[in-house]
């Protein structure tokens, strides 16, 4: 078995190129989402959307023209997991009211039903109401906020600010680039992208967290070296466990991806892209960030409290 | 003595599993395909022709069935062998209970199979969500802007009626809406202004009253106080939730969820039905009110209607004093003066006036309250020598209160005799019949019972799968101490689906997802101890000494980056809508529960085989 303990790589000087490559992804990111933003999904847009079931292989062309005739406007009909799954999305009409856009769904069911000559049946149907879709995005931007505010304050006292700043910006990271290649692949960024990507948040704090407790522990413990040797030190000695971790998590997420089906794809996608960027960025951005803001010894002394010994056992 | 748990410690860990062992156990049975018989009243039991109409039916057609004749909680179950059989069953037992003279409920169910000793100790399988076990869910909104301004529209009729009135008038200039919620009054002067003031404020507490002068008049303005919007937004999503309430029964839903959501919305979940259509269109049905006068003993029968009433016969005139859209309100209250319950009933202004004309020369004489419903029948015709089933929506109308007018009625007047429970019953049914708040979805999930299904393989599998490969790899690259920390995993697993069985915590798909992250996440703690452990043994450390420094130096990484992580989890779930909550669920029990066992677990299993002996090697 490979033991990755032993390497000693000197991560910390690449990190000026690392980190202006991730600067430059984080802002093409940025770019896209300003421009191209995001195929938001029918949580976030409000809209109907209906699954069915046919017998036989079905023509989504013959049933974009019965939905033409029908008199419906943007409507998207498309496979969804076989040639026999057939899923329309259509956004609110805008000659309905809005009562009866809530029966929308049940109107694309009949159409549906007179494509085939075979038995039709219902998967799934939603409707979200434009209120309701516009709630979400507000609460879905605020959860995010939310989420940094608190894992800021947290890691500025639990450790110290400089690691705060850290890992917040290693998290801002992570959540813009896998938002930006939701934007650039144009897949569908629904609720469930929206757990993932909280999801990632959990998962690169972690990983930055558990970088950030070595780095301070060798602080205090290693007396000679700069901060650079030191934090490369604390890199490689967490390296094997940082590795494991995402691979274990990688193994069961790619198993979710290839058997889960089609509705959970989209979480599954987002928490890959997050779990490998989040990985990268405990190492080259959270430690960049500390040389950049120059830690120092000076900032992580022992607080001198009686009483409490690190070295003393610890009860659990 | 190094790395040797405490007796306390291997008991404690021992119990947690036990329990933890215990209240997984039911989910490993499968629920079986069942219909369910229950009586359209509430609380009333099925009765045993019903059970015998519909076993003898099962036999006629070639049903097979087992575990029927248990009537438990007021209903009755019978179980099949299949969904097909199930199906099946469920039109044959309605066609049985047609012919019944009492309104029967027959529902699609999974009948839980739990053995008796597990659910003497309260252990049940954990609730499937709807994209699971497929269903209806719905999200109303209750329009209570529109309710409150109605109210205060009839509010202003009522006081400019008592401000006109005959024997006391006090003449205002105007009346003007500076904002919504708000009455500004016009007075010539002062001292008619003061008059006015004193009037509202006796017979009104809905209002904040103020007073000024403008120019030349003098105003008095109302502004409903934010409690009594309240109140108002109350009672409007009050009215609708009892309205759908009373319709959910009709539809034959084993399991359904009426709720209120927030300030004015209703979360709807009907497992199992998949017409949706139908589903919108009963729940969409309001009931009404009439309220007549009982009829006098001499009337024609022609000018009379009679219906039961407490099993007696009453005759009511045919002339409808007012319907329920001129009700307002209808609580139960105390008498001020007996203390015995009442019901308030608030008309508006013209049902005021309507109910003063009719009651003030009828006093002694008894008035009816009739609560009318449209409902829906089977009904079974011959068509070309086939039995076919069509549904015939009726009218059902029933006489809920007879009470003996007191004195003249007006906007405001009670319903008195009645015990605590009456009073209940009559306000739910008053408001139910009242004028409706209007009310839309907002959001429609349904989904159908295969996907649901497949959901469930599916999600199986992924956690099966994903569970093996982590399994086989930390073997590989721990050994010895993988196998610790994969007994630890496969605890882990066992105790979230404890934990979430007994919490009644319901598993949805993406909750599913959350348990899959777990297994992958939790075994992060044991790799954090585990290349400790490693690295210790490089810098010469015995083998129990690295063990014992491994565990305890990386318990505070553990927990650090665990609570983080529960951080973000619990503003998963306060943000979050259905999906999402059902994740942050999962995975915040999945964290708590895995730092019992990746470290308390583990070490108990590492100690056991390595503690208190010589070791000179490790096998990690």
């Amino acid at each position: 078995m490979v033991d990755i303990s032993n390497v000693n790589f000197n991560f910390m000087r690449y990190r000026k190129i690392a980190g202006g490559i991730s600067a430059g992804v984080v802002a093409l990111s940025i770019v896209s989402l300003l421009a191209l933003q995001l195929e938001w999904g029918l949580d976030f847009t409000g809209g109907s959307l209906v699954e069915v079931a046919y017998e036989q292989p079905a023509d989504p062309q013959r049933i974009r023209n019965q939905l033409d005739e029908a008199g419906y406007d943007g409507h998207v009909v498309q496979y969804f997991g076989s040639d026999q799954d057939i899923l329309v999305r259509m956004p609110p009409q805008k000659e309905l009211t809005s009562k009866e856009n809530a029966t929308l769904g049940d109107r694309i069911i009949a159409s549906l039903q007179k494509v085939s000559d075979s038995e039709v049946t219902l998967r799934r149907s939603e409707f979200v109401g434009p209120a309701v879709g516009e709630e979400l995005t507000n609460q879905g931007g605020m959860g995010l906020l939310a989420a940094l505010g608190m894992v800021l304050i947290y890691v500025a006292f639990r450790f110290q600010y400089k690691f705060a700043v850290g890992a917040v910006v290693a998290l801002f990271h992570d959540v813009m680039i896998t938002l930006g290649i939701f934007s650039i692949v144009r897949w569908d960024f629904d609720l469930t992208v929206l757990a993932a990507l909280l999801a990632v948040i959990g998962y690169s704090l972690n990983d930055t967290i558990v970088v950030s407790d070595r780095i301070r522990e060798n602080f205090r413990k290693i007396r000679r070296g700069n901060p650079e040797d030191i934090i490369n030190t604390s890199l490689n000695q967490t390296l094997g466990r940082t590795l494991v971790t995402s691979f274990t998590t990688l193994l069961v997420l790619f198993a979710l991806l290839i058997l889960g089906g089609e509705l959970i794809r989209g979480f599954a996608i987002g928490l890959i892209i997050g779990v490998i960027i989040g990985t990268y960025s405990s190492i080259y951005i959270a430690a960049n960030m500390l040389m950049v803001l120059g830690i120092s010894k000076d900032d992580l002394a022992v607080p001198v409290k009686e009483g409490l010994d690190e070295d003393l056992p610890q009860q659990y | 003595m190094i790395n040797r748990y405490p007796l306390w410690k291997n008991l404690l860990i021992a119990l947690v599993v036990s329990w933890g062992a215990i209240y997984a156990l039911p989910n490993i049975y499968p629920p079986d395909f069942a219909v369910q018989v229950s009586r359209e009243q509430a609380g009333v039991a099925v009765g045993v022709d019903a059970l015998d109409a519909v076993s003898k039916a099962f036999d006629e057609q070639g049903i097979e069935y087992f575990g029927s004749g248990v009537i438990e909680d007021n209903k009755a179950l019978f179980r099949f062998y299949d969904d097909e059989t199930q199906l099946r069953a469920k039109d044959v037992a309605q066609r049985a209970l047609h012919d019944l003279p009492e309104p029967h409920i027959i529902a699609l169910n999974a009948a839980p199979t739990t053995p008796e000793w597990l659910r003497s100790i309260g252990a049940e399988p954990m609730k499937y969500g709807l994209d699971l076990r497929g269903g209806v869910h719905f999200l109303m909104e209750v329009d209570t802007a529109k309710a409150i301004e109605d109210r205060v529209g009839g509010m202003e009729a009522e006081i400019k009626r008592m401000l006109r009135d005959r024997t006391d008038r006090i003449r205002y200039s105007g009346v003007e809406k500076p904002a919504e919620g708000v009455l500004k009054f016009m007075f010539a002067n002062e001292d008619l202004r003061d008059r006015a003031k004193s009037k509202i404020t006796d017979s009104y507490r809905e209002f904040d009253i103020i007073t000024g002068e403008e120019g030349d008049s003098a105003f008095v303005q109302l502004t409903v106080t934010d409690a009594s919007v309240r109140e108002m937004e109350d009672f409007a999503v009050s009215q609708n939730l009892q309205t759908i309430r009373n319709r959910v029964n009709e539809l034959g839903v084993a399991e359904p969820l009426v709720q209120r959501l927030g300030r004015n919305r209703i979360v709807v979940d009907l497992p199992g039905v998949q017409d949706t259509a139908e589903a919108k269109k009963i729940l969409g049905k309001v009931a009404t009110l009439e309220f007549r006068m009982e009829a006098q003993p001499d009337a024609p029968r022609s000018s009379t209607i009679t219906y039961e009433y407490e099993g007696r016969d009453a005759a009511v005139e045919k002339d409808i004093i007012l319907r329920g859209d001129r009700v307002f309100d209808a609580q139960v209250g105390f008498d001020p003066d007996s203390g015995l319950p009442q019901v308030n009933i608030t008309l508006d202004s013209d049902g005021g006036e309507l109910m003063h004309r009719a009651t003030r020369h009828s006093i002694g004489r008894r008035m009816a309250v009739i609560f009318i419903e449209t409902k829906t029948r089977d009904k079974y015709e011959l068509v070309d020598g086939v039995e076919m089933r069509t549904q015939v929506p009726y009218i059902e109308k029933k006489v809920v209160s007879l009470a003996t007018v007191q004195a003249a009625l007006g906007v405001k007047f009670r319903i008195t005799g009645l015990d605590a429970g009456e009073a209940r019953e009559l306000a739910l049914l008053l408001r139910a019949g009242a004028l409706a708040a209007d009310m839309f979805i907002v959001e429609e999930r349904t989904v159908g019972a295969s996907l649901g299904a497949e959901n469930i393989e599916l999600g199986a599998i992924s956690v099966t799968v994903g569970l093996g490969l982590v399994l086989i790899f930390m073997l590989a690259y721990y050994r010895v101490f993988g196998l610790a920390a994969n007994i630890a995993l496969a605890t882990n697993l066992v105790l979230l689906v404890a934990v979430m069985s007994s919490l009644g915590a319901t598993l949805t798909l993406p909750g599913i997802a959350g348990i899959v992250l777990t297994v992958g996440m939790a075994v992060d703690a044991n790799v954090l101890i585990f290349s400790r452990i490693r690295e210790e043994l490089k810098n010469k450390m015995s083998p129990q000494a690295a063990i014992n420094a491994g565990f305890e130096r990386a318990f505070v990484t553990i927990m650090d980056a665990n609570i983080t992580t529960l951080i973000v989890a619990v503003i998963l779930y306060s943000i979050g809508t259905g999906p999402v909550k059902g994740f942050a669920v999962t995975l915040s029990i999945g964290i708590l529960t895995s730092m019992f066992t990746a470290i308390m677990g583990t070490r108990a299993l590492v100690n056991f085989m390595y503690g208190g002996r010589n070791v000179q090697k490790l096998l990690i």
